[in-house]
């Protein structure tokens, strides 16, 4: 009957996401009058006992250096292995990059209905199990029903909040059967000391009112005083500004932090869709009939280049205050 | 070389998003419908250019719709797949499509599945992977880069923050976005040539639904901006800080 919630690392330590979705599962868990549990894939460096403090109370771990880098085929595998073997009836995945490949065919494989997006908790009444999740890239959300017996759900990063209390979690290895993977991985590139975009609690975007890539320092500074991820519009990442992977909106990247600070970005419907899920937009463009105002909480009609050196300042000092 | 091509119909970017029935159904009501982008844009483009590369290629289309989904499959066919298939049938769920596309490969003999990395009215996400998995075959998701020499896949992929680059043996399924190919559009050639292009239209097995959609919702509405004078950045900073407690 229990919960299991599929905890993933990267280069061995937990990822923020993997804290949301425990903390979800073990709400779902208390819900459904049960407890969750965890499953851990690949050699880790992170302390799992210390888990517990987010609600999990076991974590299966199956520490094979074959499963150090993801590979969805095997994961797939394993995870449906300690799903049966635990009798869990709901899985918890973050649908983060590497639960989007792995909650599918954990679905297809235990045939098993999953909600992939899901921005808040199951309504569980009887036999019904209903799950909002975001449709058309956000402009929209849905209710979605879970027919099978055993239910999937992939929660969207930044959806629900981290709380930590008391616990730890007793940490138990797994015995799974596990053959090597097909995918060879032959280069791994991540730029250190950078905060993923969609894990990010800040992001500072730009758009074309940037006028180039040379004029984006300002956008870094505001962004390191923020501890803020970079982002940009489609226009900006079509014309080789800025990388594919910084581009947010309907055709790229999807988030919803809270706060998102759009800089020279008039605000087309395609790139509300990507970020109307954040919780505070602030918006700074010299054009006030920019449709990108009607969707901000606050906003600067002002030049880019004076306003944000401004605001990085006063942030700074801000902060200088507190500390 | 075979490749399956998996696309979707889905209303355009800029279509008015709003429900009829309650809630419980989108209303279709002037929506123009486009192939799903990252269908068209980056898996399409990369199998045709696959097929420059190699002539010997074949591409075939796979989408798992009814008749009304047959002008945007003779667009993908103008842009240069070889033969289309439409499975003849409805459904928002990802195991029934899969199952769909699943059982139709079997037959296919494909070297190689291609899926947008997600559909941009659902955004599910799921086809791809389970498609994989139904095939028993290796899933490289949100795909950056596909390069093939023979019989071996070198694939870019995103992950947090980075990027991974791996190796895969075919036949495999891949999911697509950014990076794979520029978006290209259909020359007059092409539009002539999908005229007589063949659209088999099967009929699909049977499978279940696992999940279904009860009803929609819109955001509600912003409260509306309040705005700072361009002179006044402490002062939004302070309203971030005090009152939206941002930071």
């Amino acid at each position: 009957m229990s919960v299991l919630v599929f905890i993933d690392t990267a280069d061995g330590q937990i990822k923020k996401s993997s804290l949301e979705a425990i903390c979800y599962g073990a709400k779902v868990a208390e819900m459904s009058g049960t407890t969750a549990e965890g499953v851990v894939l690949g050699e880790v460096k992170d302390d799992l006992a210390a888990l517990g403090k987010y609600g999990v109370k076991k974590i299966h771990h199956i520490s094979n250096a074959l499963l150090n880098h993801t590979d969805s085929q095997l994961y797939a595998k394993v995870i449906a292995q300690v799903a049966q073997a635990t009798g869990a009836k709901t899985i918890i995945f973050s649908n983060n990059v590497n639960g989007k490949s792995i909650a599918p065919r954990v679905s297809a494989r235990l045939k098993a209905g999953l909600v992939s997006g899901a921005i808040s908790l199951p309504e569980i009444s009887g036999p019904d199990f209903i799950v909002k999740k975001t449709v058309f890239s956000g402009k929209a959300s849905a209710n979605v029903s879970v027919k099978t017996e055993t239910k999937i759900i992939a929660l969207n990063p930044n959806a629900y909040k981290i709380e930590s209390g008391e616990g730890t979690a007793e940490v138990v290895p797994f015995n799974a059967d596990i053959t090597a993977g097909k995918i060879k991985v032959i280069q791994t590139t991540k730029a250190s000391g950078e905060i993923p975009l969609t894990e990010a609690d800040i992001v500072v975007s730009g758009g074309r009112g940037m006028k180039g890539p040379e004029n984006w320092g300002i956008l870094e500074d505001l962004a390191k005083v923020l501890h803020a991820a970079l982002a940009c519009s489609r226009p900006v990442a079509d014309s080789h500004w800025r990388p594919h992977s910084e581009h947010v909106g309907q055709t790229g990247v999807a988030i919803a932090p809270n706060l998102y600070i759009a800089v020279g970005i008039s605000g087309a419907i395609q790139h509300l869709a990507g970020v109307n899920h954040s919780k505070i937009i602030v918006v700074i463009n010299k054009d006030p009939e920019a449709p990108f105002f009607k969707a901000a909480d606050y906003g600067i009609v002002g030049d880019a280049f004076e306003v944000v050196p401004k605001l990085t300042d006063a942030i700074k000092k801000l902060k200088e205050v507190a500390s | 070389m075979k490749i399956l091509v998996c696309i979707s119909k889905t209303p355009d970017t800029t279509a008015k998003i709003a429900f009829t029935d309650n809630n419980t159904k989108f209303d279709t009501n002037g929506v123009q419908w486009i192939i799903n982008p990252y269908d068209e844009w980056y898996c399409l483009v990369r199998a045709i250019e696959l097929k420059e590369k190699d002539a010997s290629t074949v591409i075939h289309l796979v989408t798992v719709a009814e008749a009304d989904a047959d002008p945007i499959i003779r667009k993908a066919l103008a842009l240069g797949g070889d033969e289309a298939i439409r499975i003849n049938t409805g459904s928002n769920d990802g195991y029934y499509i899969a199952s769909q596309i699943a059982e139709w490969a079997k037959q296919g003999n494909y070297d190689l599945i291609f899926t947008g990395k997600e559909t941009i009215d659902y955004n599910g996400s799921s086809v791809g992977g389970m498609v994989a998995e139904l095939l028993d075959l290796p899933f490289v998701s949100l795909a950056t880069k596909f390069e093939l020499s023979g019989s071996k896949a070198t694939i870019t992929r995103e992950i947090e923050g980075g990027e991974e680059a791996c190796e895969v043996d075919l036949p495999l399924v891949v999911s697509c976005q950014a990076g794979v190919a520029e978006p290209r559009i259909p020359n007059m050639r092409g539009i002539m040539a999908a005229r007589t292009k063949p659209l088999k239209v099967v009929d699909p097995v049977a499978t279940e639904a696992l999940t279904g959609y009860v009803s929609f919702e819109l955001p509600p509405a912003k409260a509306g901006v309040k705005l700072v004078p361009a002179d006044q950045p402490e002062e939004l900073v302070r309203l971030l800080h005090e009152e939206a407690k941002a930071f």
